[in-house]
């Protein structure tokens, strides 16, 4: 008698686990499906408004004025290109040597703690606040808004990101390595050059490319460093175009042209960061 | 000394007598001897920096704000008026803004990031880890602007359509709730905000939670299944405990996203700066749209100095969230090694 009810109470314990257990599952495999449905979701309506809006003209001509017939996003592309290029090639270096002295260097010093944990703050703190430092040093200083600016906004945002990823890869290098170089009598700039760095090469580009992904869609920095243009300019001294301020102001309008624009913009604008999210990914695998 | 290896032109004849036992090893001087020092100097300059970049940023904040914090003081967090024409100006509508929006993200966000990580840690099978993994990333990696823009145009009219208007003809009349979802149901405003934020901090909590997860050692998973928990028994006594500094640093680390955002925010939330109501229908402000409105075309003097202030104090709060968030998932890191 004692033992069936024992029995009883095991059984609906049992029952009662299980039951609480496949809830949380299923709200587990809801909460997967919720996410990957918003990516689809954003991705579809991307790519379907943003080829009804890419034409060939896009990369052609200038930004028209509103309501007008014909029109592209050629001079914001093109600011886009080379203040996203000069950034990078500005804040390269910085991070990368940043990123040497936390890994080879600091390890255990006050100056390597502090660099890190700045650097991470550096990493997430919000950008347009970023593009306020640069205004006050920069813009209100030379009394001109400047792709040069920009691309000093968009360097700032660099630095973090590729210290960070050069700090891990450089990390994961076996010590082995360079003791065995050491022994060898190689100087440490050269174990970290010819070493250490080289074999850690993949990883780096890894992160200047997902870098280079950032700073593409970052539109707060350069609302007020670069502003925008609506001409077409090479020129780093004056307001320069790019693509997410152009997106930006052209969304945010009621004109039918400029919308269509934007979506274009966008488009470009999605495709190319997955696109370079995807080659890091694919470099990184291949190397590691 | 002149055989130096560098100098040498014939390096065939050098590579023979290093791979023949017989040679002697030839003697070399140190290459560039000052090389070693130079470089050390890069890399210490570099790191200083990166703090001086931060102390830049701190100082040119402070700096620029000045003229507000002496006119205002700290009374400007307390107050609502925001008048250009009169140069009256007080920050607690974008404040509240800021705040709002964040808290309806991480309402929405936290648990449904906490499902993901579960799923990809204990439930995926092993060919769908890889893909939905990469998936959740590139999400995270997805511009804001693209989530903002989609926000107004395609996902803004379908929130007002489908929710806003049935949440208002079912709640509207109630006391409490009535507050929350009166005003204008147009899909932009606080509610708007919040989800759009939501959405765009999903994927970063969810990663970060997923790794998170993925440092408790598979020994003290698999005695709790050898003990024949449950699956969910498993993920809430013996994951969760074990990384739960790990899991609250991640959601402080969305959090920060959430607050510094400026893109995703500012086509939603109307940009409208008033605070009469609690409505969350309501069109409202917060920093970064602000900023991103104001600042260009605002002249020099106080207005500029005052939204530099509320640049100011956005920085103070994120710093904050960010520091809070490091030290938690630091210590996960550091108590990895003694406790497995």
């Amino acid at each position: 008698m004692s033992l069936s009810t024992l029995d009883l109470g095991r059984m609906r314990l049992h029952r009662k686990r299980k039951l609480v257990n496949a809830v949380a599952l299923v709200a587990a495999l809801a909460a997967m499906a919720f996410g990957v449905f918003w990516l689809i979701w954003i991705l579809v309506e991307t790519v379907s408004l943003g080829l009804g809006g890419l034409a060939l003209s896009v990369f052609t001509e200038s930004t028209p004025p509103p309501q007008a017939e014909t029109g592209g996003l050629a001079n914001a592309i093109v600011g886009s290109l080379i203040m996203v290029s000069l950034a990078t090639l500005l804040g390269t270096p910085i991070g990368v040597l940043a990123g040497i002295y936390l890994a080879e260097y600091g390890k255990r010093t006050w100056l390597g703690a502090v660099t890190g944990f700045i650097s991470d703050i550096l990493l997430s703190a919000p950008s347009i606040v970023i593009g306020l430092f640069i205004y006050s040093v920069v813009v209100a200083q030379w009394k001109t808004f400047s792709g040069f600016a920009g691309v000093l906004a968009l360097a700032l945002i660099v630095i973090p990101v590729v210290i960070r990823t050069t700090e891990n890869m450089l990390s994961l290098i076996p010590n082995a390595l360079r003791e065995a170089a050491y022994a060898l009598g190689t100087p440490k700039w050269k174990v970290i050059m010819s070493v250490t760095l080289k074999a850690a090469r993949a990883g780096v580009i890894t992160g200047v490319l997902l870098a280079l992904a950032r700073i593409a869609g970052e539109t707060a920095p350069l609302l007020f460093t670069a502003l925008s243009n609506q001409f077409f300019t090479l020129s780093l001294g004056e307001p320069m175009a790019s693509l997410p301020v152009t997106i930006f102001k052209f969304a945010m309008s009621p004109y039918e042209n400029w919308q269509k624009l934007a979506w274009a913009g966008v488009f470009l604008i999605t495709i190319g960061v997955l696109a370079l999210n995807i080659l890091a990914r694919v470099l990184f695998r291949n190397k590691s | 000394m002149a055989a130096t290896l560098t100098a040498s032109p014939n390096d065939e004849e050098i590579q023979m007598e290093r791979v023949s036992p017989m040679g002697e090893p030839p003697t070399r001087r140190r290459v560039l001897p000052w090389a070693d020092a130079a470089f050390s100097l890069l890399a210490h300059g570099a790191a200083w920096l990166t703090l001086l970049l931060l102390a830049g940023i701190i100082v040119s904040l402070l700096f620029g704000a000045m003229p507000a914090i002496r006119e205002f003081g700290l009374g400007f967090l307390v107050s609502t008026e925001w008048d250009p024409v009169e140069l009256k100006f007080g920050g607690l509508v974008m404040i509240y803004g800021t705040l709002m929006t964040s808290f309806i993200a991480l309402l929405i966000a936290v648990p449904v990031s906490f499902g993901i990580a579960v799923f990809l840690t204990e439930l995926s099978p092993l060919w769908l880890k890889r893909p939905l993994g990469v998936a959740i990333e590139l999400l995270a990696a997805v511009p804001s602007i693209v989530y903002g823009m989609w926000g107004l145009l395609v996902f803004g009219p379908i929130l007002a359509a489908y929710v806003q208007q049935p949440l208002q003809a079912a709640f509207g009349h109630l006391p409490v709730l009535g507050a929350l979802f009166s005003g204008p149901p147009v899909g932009i405003g606080i509610l708007s905000a919040g989800i759009i934020l939501a959405i765009m901090i999903i994927p970063y909590i969810a990663s970060v939670m997923r790794d998170v997860f993925e440092t408790t050692p598979a020994m003290l998973k698999e005695s709790a299944y050898g003990l024949g928990s449950t699956t969910w028994e498993v993920v809430s006594r013996v994951v969760l405990p074990y990384t739960k500094t790990g899991v609250v640093g991640a959601i402080m680390l969305g959090l920060g996203r959430a607050l510094g955002e400026t893109m995703a925010v500012t086509f939603v939330i109307g940009n409208f700066n008033q605070l009469d109501s609690l409505s969350l229908f309501q069109a409202a402000n917060s920093i970064t749209s602000a900023l991103a409105n104001e600042f260009a075309e605002a002249g020099e003097g106080l207005h500029q100095a005052s939204l530099i202030y509320l640049g100011l104090i956005l920085f103070f709060i994120t710093f904050v969230v960010l520091a809070l968030s490091k030290l938690l998932l630091s210590r996960l890191r550091r108590g990895e090694g003694s406790r497995t």
